[in-house]
C-alpha cells in the first residue's frame, strides 16, 4: 500500500511496488490526464512535477515517490506559475490533437518556475524531452514566453 | 441526406465534459422535455442553449470545431452557447464521415451551411405562425428570431418544440449567406475539445473507462503476413493480474487486401489483465514463436540494391507525352540524378487503442480513429454480425496523419471483447505501434532532364521505383505526377518499376506528394541552376509558359486540377515576403524554395538554412504563402494546420524506417530522430485569398517544405543530398561531390 500525495490530495493505493506511477495514475487512481506514449521516457508525454520537478512518471515506479508531491495535469493551476502557463496555452491557442500538452504545460510550468525569465535557448533545452507529434512548437515557445511576461517574439534566427 | 426530424437528441448532463449524446431515434413525444432536435445535427434546449454534431473526426486538424461553426453561422446562434459533440458513426445518416485527403473543408463547407439554414428556416416558419407574420418579415441574430416592424421576438428555444414539428426545407432551395455577413467564420475559435484537454479531461480513445473493464493487449509477429506456431500461454496466466490468455486465429484478409482496411486481424496472442501494465508485462513470458522466416528476403538493403538494377533498365511506361528520348537527345544540355525517399512511420503520439463492451446486440465501441465507419464494418463482417449489431462512438484521436484510416486496431479489440465477454480496452505499446505500422512506403527515382540553350526544359523523364503487394501497387506507393513540376514540360515520361514487400503500407499525411515533392522539386532546382536561373524565376518563366494551356478537367472522382495561374502569385508573394534575394547571407547559410500543388491547395515556400562545418543542419525559417481559397474559415487553427505541417515535413527529412528480416528496425522512440523543439523553425504564414471555395489544410503545406530545405542546404554548402534522411555525414558525402564536381 502507498500513501501518494497527487494535487495536494493523498490516494492510498495497493499496487505492485514496480509499477510505474504513470498506470497507478491513470488505471489504478484515474487520472487520466497523464499520457502514455512511449514507456522509455523518451516522449515526455507521461510527465508529472515531483516535488516541482518534472519526472517521466512511465519509468517512475510507484515506489520511488515516497512522501513527494505530485502535481499532474488535473492539479496544474494551483500555483500561479501553472495559472500563467494555461491560460497562455489556451490563448496562445497551443494545441492541435493535444495529447502532448499536459506534459508541455508541466514541463513547462517546471521551467518558468526556475527560470521566470526563459530565454529561447532555455526553452531549447527545457522542452527538448516533450515530443510534440503535431509539431506545436513554434506556439509553445510562444505561450511559454506568454506565461513568463517576455516577449513572444522567436529571436534564434536574428543571428544570422 | 434523411432529414428525419422527428428523431430526437436528448443531452444529458449539461456542462458535463463527459455529456454523451444518446438516445437517437426516439421519437420527440419520449423527450420528456429534454429539447428538440431539427434534423441530424442540431437539438435545442428550452433554455436556448445549442448541440450541434460534428460529423467527422478530429485528430487535431479541427474538423470537430469547423463542421458546427458552418451549422451555427447559418443558424444564426451564438458560438459561444453551442455544444458540440460527435455524431455516432452512421454512414445512412450521416454520409461522408472521415478525416483525410484534407477534404473536410471543401465537402462541408455547402452541406454543413445548408444544415443550418435549414433549421433556421423552420425556425423562422414557427415564429410565423405565431406572431402571425409573414416569414419574409422576420430576420434571425444571436439565437433569436426578430420582427423588426412590430420589435418583437422569439428565443429560439421557445420555438424548438413547434419548429421541430415542421418538415425541412430542401437544403438545395435554401439561400446562403454573403461571407461579408458571416459573424463566426472567418474569426479565430479556440477548438471545442481545448478547455477538456487544458484540463486533463479523459476525452482522448485511450481515456476510455466502461464499468468492469479490463485491459488487453494483443501480441503480434513483428513480420506483417507470419503465424503463431507455439507459445507459453500458461506462464503468462500465471501471473498477477492476469486474468484471460487466449490466441486468436488470423483471417485472412481479401486477395490483395490489407488488414486494416478491409476485414480480417493479424493471428496472435490477446492477454487480458486487470490493469494494463500488468496484462502487458506479462508478455515477457510467452516466448512466442512464429512462422516468419519468409520475412528474410525483406530487408531495406536488399531493396537498394534491386531498385538500383531496376533503376538502369527501362521500367515500366505509364504514359508518355511527345518524344521523350528525341528531345533528350536534341537537348542542348541534358542532367540525370536519382532520388530516394525512406519508408516513413506514422508515430501518432496516442498509441492506437480501442475500447469494446459486449451488448445483447453485439458490440459497442469506442475508437480514436480516422474512418469510423469502415471500422464498424469490418468489425461486424469480421466476426459475421449484422452492421446493426456494432455501434461505434468516435472518440478524440491524439494525432492521426494516416494512420487511423486504418481500423485493424477496432477489429482487434473486438475480436477480444467479443470473445472475452467482457468489456475491454485494447491499447498497443509503442513497439507495436511501430512495428504494426502502415508505413508511408519508400521510392527510387531516376530523373532525367533536357534544357535547351534558354535555360528551359525541353524533356523530363520519370522513372520511378515502388513497391507492390500481390502484383499490385501498394496502399500509399501512388506515384501521381500532375502535381509534380515534371508536368509543366511538354514533353514527359513516366516509367515505374516495382519491388515485391510485404510491408504493412499506407498513406501518410499528404501521401504520395510527401515524398514527389523532394524528388521533382529538388530536381526542379538542380535545372535551375544548371540553366544558370534564379529558381523561383526559373519556376514562375516555367509557369507562365503554361498561361495558355487549358486547366485539365477535373477527375472522375471531382478533383480539380493544377492551375498554374494560382501558383504563380504565391511564389511572387514568397519571394517578396522571405526577402528572396535581397540581402547577402552569412556563410553557411542557404534559402531555398520549393512549390506544390497537392490536396488542392497551392503552396509556395522559402526555407533558410543554416549548415555547421559539421553538416549538422537546422532550419531557421520558413516563409510559406499558399492559396486555399477566399476565406480562411477558423484562422488560428488554419495557421496552426500549416505551422505543423511545415514543421512536420522537415521531421519526415530525420528519420527512417529500415527493414531486417521482413520487419521494422526500429522498435522505439530511442530509434528514431523526431522532430524537436531545439529543431523547431519559425514559420511565417501568409494566406493569399482569390476567388474560389476554401479548401482544406491538413496535408498541402507539408510537401513543399522538404525540397525547400534540401535545396536551401544546397545554397547554404554546395551540397546536393538526393537520398533522405537529411543526415550531416550525407551533407558532407554531398558537399565533397560538390568540391570535385566542381
Amino acid at each position: 500500500m502507498f500513501k501518494l500525495t497527487i494535487n495536494q490530495t493523498v490516494h492510498a493505493v495497493d499496487a505492485p511496488e514496480d509499477m510505474p506511477l504513470l498506470w497507478v495514475l491513470r488505471d489504478e487512481i484515474g487520472l487520466k490526464g497523464t499520457k502514455f506514449g512511449c514507456g522509455i521516457a523518451q516522449c515526455g508525454a507521461c510527465t508529472v512535477l515531483l516535488d516541482g520537478q518534472p519526472i517521466r512518471s512511465c519509468v517512475t515506479p510507484v515506489s520511488a515517490v515516497g512522501a513527494g508531491r505530485i502535481t499532474t495535469v488535473e492539479g496544474l493551476t494551483a500555483t500561479p506559475a501553472g495559472r500563467a502557463v494555461r491560460a497562455a496555452w489556451e490563448s496562445v491557442d497551443v494545441a492541435q490533437c493535444g495529447y502532448c500538452q499536459a506534459g508541455q504545460m508541466l514541463a513547462a510550468t517546471a521551467l518558468i518556475t526556475a527560470t521566470p525569465k526563459p530565454t529561447d535557448a532555455d526553452i531549447d533545452q527545457a522542452m527538448d524531452g516533450n515530443f510534440c507529434r503535431c509539431a506545436t512548437y513554434k506556439r509553445i515557445r510562444a505561450a511559454i514566453k506568454t506565461a513568463a511576461g517576455v516577449s513572444p517574439v522567436d529571436h534564434r534566427g536574428d543571428a544570422a | 441526406m434523411s432529414l428525419s426530424r422527428r428523431e430526437l437528441v436528448l443531452t444529458l448532463g449539461a456542462g458535463a465534459a463527459g455529456a454523451m449524446v444518446l438516445s437517437f431515434g426516439l421519437r420527440t413525444q419520449a423527450a420528456g422535455g429534454g429539447g428538440a432536435a431539427l434534423g441530424n445535427y442540431v437539438a435545442l434546449a428550452p433554455d436556448g442553449s445549442v448541440t450541434l454534431l460534428a460529423r467527422n473526426p478530429d485528430m487535431g486538424q479541427g474538423a470537430k470545431s469547423l463542421l458546427p461553426m458552418l451549422i451555427a453561422e447559418e443558424l444564426d446562434v451564438d458560438w459561444d452557447r453551442v455544444r458540440v459533440e460527435f455524431a455516432p458513426a452512421d454512414a445512412k445518416r450521416f454520409e461522408s464521415q472521415y478525416a483525410g485527403g484534407s477534404l473536410a473543408t471543401p465537402d462541408n463547407w455547402e452541406p454543413m451551411r445548408r444544415v443550418g439554414a435549414a433549421a433556421r428556416a423552420v425556425l423562422v416558419a414557427a415564429a410565423a405562425t405565431r406572431l402571425k407574420v409573414d416569414p419574409a418579415a422576420l430576420t434571425t441574430a444571436h439565437g433569436r428570431v426578430l420582427h423588426a416592424a412590430s420589435g418583437r421576438s422569439l428565443a429560439y428555444g421557445e420555438l424548438a418544440a413547434d419548429a421541430a414539428r415542421l418538415p425541412l426545407p430542401d437544403p438545395k432551395t435554401l439561400k446562403l449567406k454573403d461571407p461579408k455577413d458571416f459573424t463566426i467564420l472567418g474569426r479565430s475559435h479556440i477548438g471545442v475539445d481545448t478547455p477538456a484537454i487544458l484540463a486533463g479531461e479523459p476525452i482522448f480513445g485511450i481515456d476510455m473507462v466502461l464499468p468492469g473493464m479490463k485491459y488487453a493487449v494483443y501480441v503480434k509477429s513483428p513480420v506483417y503476413g507470419a503465424k503463431l506456431v507455439s507459445a507459453d500461454l500458461a506462464a503468462a496466466r500465471a501471473l498477477p493480474g492476469v486474468e484471460q490468455v487466449f490466441v486468436v486465429e488470423g483471417i485472412a484478409p481479401p486477395a490483395g487486401a490489407q488488414i486494416g482496411l478491409a476485414p480480417g486481424i493479424a493471428p496472435g496472442i490477446a492477454i487480458i489483465g486487470r490493469n494494463w501494465w500488468q496484462a502487458n508485462a506479462a508478455r515477457k513470458v510467452l516466448n512466442a514463436v512464429w512462422d516468419d522466416g519468409f520475412g528474410a528476403a525483406h530487408d531495406s538493403g536488399v531493396y537498394d540494391r534491386r531498385a538500383a538494377e531496376l533503376l538502369k533498365g527501362p521500367g515500366e511506361v505509364q504514359r508518355a507525352k511527345g518524344d521523350v528520348d528525341a528531345a533528350l537527345a536534341a537537348s542542348h544540355r541534358r542532367l540525370e540524378a536519382v532520388y530516394e525517399a525512406p519508408f516513413l512511420a506514422h508515430l501518432t503520439l496516442e498509441p492506437q487503442n480501442c475500447t469494446v463492451s459486449p451488448t445483447a446486440a453485439g458490440l459497442e465501441i469506442w475508437a480514436p480513429t480516422q474512418f469510423p465507419n469502415d471500422g464498424r464494418d469490418a468489425v461486424a463482417k469480421t466476426l459475421g454480425l449484422p452492421l446493426e449489431a456494432v455501434t461505434v462512438h468516435m472518440r478524440r484521436c491524439g494525432g492521426g496523419f494516416g494512420r487511423r484510416i486504418m481500423n485493424d486496431f477496432m477489429v482487434e479489440a473486438a475480436v477480444i471483447a467479443h470473445r472475452a465477454k467482457v468489456p475491454v480496452k485494447l491499447l498497443w505499446t509503442r513497439t507495436d505501434d511501430i512495428g504494426h505500422d502502415y508505413y508511408r512506403p519508400g521510392t527510387y527515382q531516376r530523373l532525367t532532364a533536357g534544357l535547351d540553350a534558354a535555360g528551359r526544359v525541353t524533356a523530363y523523364d520519370t522513372h520511378a521505383v515502388s513497391f507492390s503487394r500481390d502484383g499490385k501497387l501498394v496502399d500509399g506507393g501512388e506515384i501521381d505526377l500532375d502535381a509534380a513540376p515534371g508536368h509543366l514540360a511538354e514533353t514527359s515520361r513516366l516509367r515505374r518499376s516495382l519491388i515485391p514487400t510485404i510491408a504493412s503500407t499506407g498513406w501518410l499525411r499528404a501521401p504520395a506528394s510527401n515524398a514527389l515533392s523532394f524528388v521533382h522539386e529538388s530536381f526542379w532546382d538542380e535545372l535551375a541552376h544548371a540553366a544558370g536561373q534564379d529558381p523561383i524565376a526559373f519556376r514562375l518563366a516555367h509557369l507562365r509558359a503554361r498561361l495558355g494551356t487549358p486547366v485539365a478537367p477535373p477527375t472522375e472522382e471531382g478533383e480539380p486540377q493544377y492551375d498554374v495561374r494560382r501558383m504563380i502569385p504565391v511564389l511572387e508573394l514568397v519571394r517578396q515576403r522571405s526577402g528572396w534575394g535581397t540581402a547577402p547571407l552569412p556563410a553557411g547559410v542557404g534559402m531555398g524554395v520549393a512549390a506544390y500543388f497537392s490536396h488542392r491547395g497551392y503552396f509556395a515556400e522559402v526555407a533558410k538554412v543554416r549548415v555547421a562545418p559539421s553538416g549538422d543542419w537546422k532550419v531557421e525559417t520558413v516563409w510559406v504563402v499558399g492559396d486555399v481559397g477566399g476565406i480562411i474559415l477558423n484562422p488560428t487553427t488554419a495557421h496552426a494546420q500549416v505551422e505543423g505541417a511545415v514543421t512536420d515535413g522537415i521531421g519526415h527529412m530525420m528519420t527512417a524506417i529500415r527493414f531486417e528480416k521482413g520487419r521494422a528496425a526500429q522498435a522505439n522512440l530511442n530509434d528514431l530522430t523526431l522532430m524537436r523543439m531545439s529543431a523547431a523553425p519559425e514559420v511565417d504564414v501568409h494566406f493569399h485569398l482569390t476567388d474560389n471555395p476554401p479548401t482544406g489544410l491538413g496535408e498541402p503545406a507539408l510537401p513543399p517544405v522538404i525540397p525547400a530545405v534540401a535545396n536551401a542546404v544546397f545554397a547554404a554548402c554546395g551540397a546536393r543530398v538526393r537520398t533522405l534522411p537529411l543526415t550531416a555525414e550525407r551533407i558532407q558525402a554531398a558537399r565533397a561531390d560538390g568540391v570535385k564536381a566542381a
